[in-house]
């Protein structure tokens, strides 16, 4: 097994695919940021966001039921606003007693839960769909021409060049203590208490640093002997094409208008 | 693998600290953004001046270290498994300023490539996992790695990630998405186990790593000749920093502290019970919790270097008494 097949990319040549890659990142977090700002109950607002999200994933060509299953990825989170649901005030919808415990359900805290809800899971989506429709390389270079440092954005292609390498060397080692553990059958107790095990994991994750520094520096030598100078260097980015930035006024107006309705209304 | 843990045991792995879109206000997202940023910019000055060349490369593959070290799991127990976050054994193997821009990059990837964390909330999860827990581990293993160095990474992990915990839950209330009264000690409490894991895994690689580079640690100690003392009044200042911000951030939410101001005063707020788990939830805001929670964070901050400290002298004492005795 190799750690690739957690790569969220799915290859195509739809419009989306062929976007440049600036306007998907700046797109993307623009259509975060207005979900973001939606205010409680703004269900029309919600509906609109999810109603270009749909358009966006139905251009992609990308399976839906995929990218729908992908956005789930956030839901556990929501136990943490569970609590909304009874310390916003409002008017009690149903009242629980646990008892002497007195706590109910406010109508405008269930307004709360179901916003925060709605708002995560558009936004999850969104990242999903970048993440399908656009290589990492790719991200990394848009972010290099919209000015991130440059030094940053190449460490975190480093990071994503190395994490495929690095990944593997993980699961041999997993695949190693597997091979000299003997584990009880299914429901019975392995050996060894809680701490033990988490200093084998420790002494796995210190070899595999030992490791990573030789790595890095091999790495490095191999670059210095090519010419590196401690500067990536960058091919010339993709110029925009008027289809880009039509796509993006478009987008961005959009955006802009159902925010500001939203607010409005 | 960690994919299947964020999926199955959210609350139950380091994955609760990952805070995804949508759960933090946009002013409070912005607010984190500009204070990560801050943080980054001077790291990288920081690293290009010690490590030149060797900077992108070198904390590009320890990026993808700490991303492939957190693949690895142990079971705990009902199925669930832990694993570790690793801001603290970046800190205490390379640094605070190296290791926050490694564990930027980590932050980054997971949140582009895998969704695990926001791309609005970035700001927030770089500062929590990547800024806090680096500066908070680095600070712990400091004081005490004269004592014993094992004590110190297994001190600096469970510290640091509880310090992220408490914060998380803090943001999360300042952005109105969770009770404060509920949140915080529901955090505090499963982190304070997770952090054990943590700090096991986090004192079993520095012992490893010490012995395969030992060179690497006597780097860092002629770097760094700054005497232990100070590094605890250190780590205690920004302790109380944090918690006096958190004081400010709370009143800064409109049915937080003013409304305790105006319905009870402060004194009688601190004189509630410290913490009451679900108080008369009805109609307060999160004020006198939001008190309570600083008042008791602070006061736990205190007593556990109290502690430690009082852990650390005897062990001193004792070695020194070794040293002192027939050979």
């Amino acid at each position: 097994m190799h750690l690739d097949i957690l790569d969220q990319y799915r290859g195509g040549a739809s419009p989306v695919h062929r976007l440049d890659p600036r306007v998907k990142l700046v797109c993307t977090v623009a259509f975060i940021l207005v979900a973001a700002l939606m205010p409680d109950g703004a269900w029309g607002g919600l509906a609109a966001l999810a109603a270009l999200w749909l358009a966006a994933a139905l251009f992609s060509e990308v399976p839906l039921a995929l990218l729908l299953r992908r956005g789930l990825v956030a839901l556990p989170f929501a136990l943490a606003a569970l609590t909304v649901l009874f310390t916003v005030p409002g008017e009690p919808l149903v009242a629980l007693s646990l008892g002497r415990l007195q706590i109910a359900v406010t109508d405008a805290g269930a307004v709360r839960f179901a916003t925060i809800l709605l708002k995560s899971w558009l936004s999850v989506l969104m990242a999903v769909l970048l993440a399908a429709t656009t290589t990492f390389p790719d991200i990394v270079r848009a972010m290099h021409s919209l000015r991130v440092p440059g030094v940053l954005v190449a460490i975190i292609a480093f990071a994503f060049r190395y994490l495929f390498v690095l990944g593997d060397e993980a699961l041999r080692l997993l695949r190693a203590r597997e091979a000299r553990m003997a584990a009880a059958p299914a429901g019975g107790r392995s050996g060894g208490s809680i701490a033990w095990r988490a200093q084998v994991v420790g002494q796995m994750a210190g070899s595999l640093f030992v490791r990573s520094i030789a790595r890095s520096e091999r790495v490095y030598h191999a670059m210095a002997s090519r010419g590196y100078r401690g500067e990536l260097r960058w091919l010339d980015p993709p110029r925009a094409q008027r289809w880009d930035w039509a796509v993006a006024g478009a987008f961005l107006g959009l955006l802009l208008l159902i925010g500001i309705v939203a607010r409005v209304v | 693998m960690w994919l299947s843990n964020a999926l199955s045991a959210p609350l139950l792995s380091g994955e609760a600290l990952h805070i995804p879109d949508g759960f933090l206000s946009v002013p409070v997202a912005l607010a984190a953004w500009l204070l990560t940023i801050g943080f980054i910019v001077a790291a990288l000055r920081v690293t290009r001046g010690s490590l030149g060349e060797r900077q992108v490369p070198l904390m590009g593959v320890l990026a993808a270290f700490i991303f492939a070290a957190q693949a690895f799991n142990f079971p705990v127990a009902g199925g669930t498994s832990g694993h570790m976050l690793g801001g603290a054994l970046a800190a205490i193997l390379l640094g605070p300023w190296p290791a926050l821009l490694v564990m930027t990059a980590v932050i980054a990837l997971q949140g582009l490539l895998f969704q695990d964390g926001g791309l609005l909330a970035m700001g927030a999860n770089i500062f929590l996992m990547g800024i806090l827990t680096v500066w908070v581990g680095y600070f712990a293993y400091q004081a005490l790695v004269r004592v014993n160095r094992t004590l110190a990474a297994f001190v600096a992990g469970w510290l640091s990630v509880m310090a992220a915990a408490v914060l998380t839950a803090f943001l999360l209330a300042l952005s109105g998405t969770a009770a404060l009264g509920v949140v915080l000690p529901a955090m505090a409490g499963v982190h304070a186990l997770i952090g054990i894991g943590e700090g096991l895994i986090t004192a079993a690689a520095v012992a490893l790593v010490a012995r395969a580079l030992p060179g690497l640690f006597a780097e860092h100690a002629a770097g760094e000749k700054i005497a232990a003392g100070t590094w605890v009044s250190a780590g205690l200042v920004a302790s109380i920093v944090v918690g006096v911000l958190a004081v400010f951030f709370a009143s800064g939410s409109p049915d937080g502290l003013e409304r305790v101001a105006e319905d009870k005063g402060f004194l009688e707020a601190a004189q509630e019970p410290l913490f009451n788990i679900i108080p008369d939830y009805v109609f307060p805001g999160i004020g006198n919790e939001a008190l309570a929670g600083v008042v008791a964070m602070v006061l736990g901050t205190l007593l556990l270097f109290a502690v430690g400290y009082a852990i650390a002298r005897a062990l001193a004492q004792r070695q020194a008494r070794k040293a002192a005795g027939p050979q």
